[in-house]
């Protein structure tokens, strides 16, 4: 492997296989905290910092914890480490930086039930990534992840303010935009070669 | 199958103890009172309590330095969620504190109104418009009637008004219920 692969992994995981955009994860976030600016990129950061650390982890424990034969205990000890290591950051953020605790706040804990958050670490397994892979690949699925979340919620900021039929309003233009955005992603596909 | 059960336990283990000593080592010495005690208090940052804004107070009211009833913005019923929060008896404003008023909002006499801005700057909740020398309102249903304006106002333009009970404002009393001793 050189840099420019690794560089590829990281242009790829951002933009052409963007989470949400392209494999449709983490859906609930997505929706769930894009009302407001100022809540994506929070969310965006405290999902960027767990996911980074929890696909090392979770490579780790798949490699030397379960190996092939424990192959079935996968998604089970994923959920589990994840779950500790999103309790070992709200404390530890808590104790060094309580803006930033602040800033985060509910957001934290909630990563716990981002589907995204356990799909990269299963998708590192299907690809066969090694430790250095599986870590760039887990920060830039979840850097592709905050720049949808943000993008989406500048736009919904803006979709507030507008003069629309009643029965679009909320839910339902989200909803369509986020779809039209997918279709806009779709643009980045032929960039790079897998 | 033991094999299993092993891992899933060295793995349980493993997290327990990363988890407990990290609560030990990260512990953070926060007092959860003050914060119920700020989601209850208005958030006016009015100061009419002595303190500089409603964290302070809220502070002072869970150390016991102050009294649950400085608070004229948060009015009788704010005292009483504190009275429920806090388990002691619910007390009227003090003497020492602002008397009870009557709900009243800030009006701007604007054929004497200078332009001056001062009272955009006191005013807590940015309820006044205005611009430099040109006339300023108040925006009645954003007023809070903290009467901090009131004092800055170079021409003494700015009275309090009590608004009287119409059908948007009005709520069912507390129920008053008077205490007898016991024969």
């Amino acid at each position: 492997m050189n840099i420019q692969d690794y560089l590829l992994i990281l242009i790829g995981t951002v933009f052409v296989n963007n989470i949400v955009m392209a494999k449709i994860l983490g859906m609930c976030p997505f929706f769930g905290v894009s009302k407001k600016l100022e809540t994506a990129i929070g969310m965006g950061a405290a999902t960027t910092f767990v996911l980074t650390l929890g696909s090392g982890t979770s490579y780790l424990i798949n490699q030397y914890l379960l190996g092939t034969d424990l192959a079935y205990l996968r998604t089970l000890s994923f959920i589990v480490v994840i779950a500790g290591i999103v309790g070992f950051t709200e404390m530890f953020v808590r104790w060094a930086s309580p803006v930033l605790f602040r800033v985060l706040g509910i957001y934290l804990p909630l990563i716990t039930s981002n589907c995204a958050v356990l799909g990269i670490p299963l998708l590192n397994v299907q690809a066969q990534h090694d430790f250095v892979q599986s870590l760039l690949y887990g920060f830039g699925g979840s850097v592709g992840f905050s720049l949808s979340l943000i993008l989406f919620a500048g736009l919904r900021e803006r979709l507030e303010g507008a003069d629309m039929p009643a029965i679009f309003r909320g839910t339902s233009i989200a909803m369509i935009t986020a779809g039209i955005m997918s279709l806009a992603f779709m643009g980045f596909a032929g960039m790079v070669k897998p | 199958m033991i094999g299993a059960i092993l891992v899933m336990s060295l793995l349980a283990v493993l997290l327990g103890l990363t988890l407990g000593y990290a609560a030990v080592r990260f512990r953070v010495e926060e007092d959860p009172l003050v914060e119920r005690i700020d989601a209850i208090l208005p958030q006016t940052q009015c100061g009419q309590c002595g303190f500089p804004g409603c964290r302070p107070y809220a502070e002072a009211i869970a150390s016991h330095q102050a009294d649950i009833n400085r608070c004229p913005p948060g009015g009788e019923a704010g005292i009483r969620k504190l009275a429920e929060l806090l388990g002691v008896e619910f007390k009227p404003f003090g003497d020492d504190a602002a008397p009870t008023k009557p709900k009243s909002v800030a009006i701007i006499d604007e054929n004497v109104c200078i332009g001056c801005t001062l009272c955009l700057q006191a005013c807590p909740v940015d309820a006044i418009v205005g611009a430099a020398k040109q006339m300023h309102t108040v925006i009645a249903s954003e007023c809070t009637g903290c009467e901090l304006c009131v004092a800055p106002c170079p021409v003494d333009c700015i009275h309090m008004v009590p608004i009287g009970e119409n059908v948007s404002n009005w709520k069912w009393k507390y129920p008053v219920t008077i205490l007898t001793p016991a024969h």
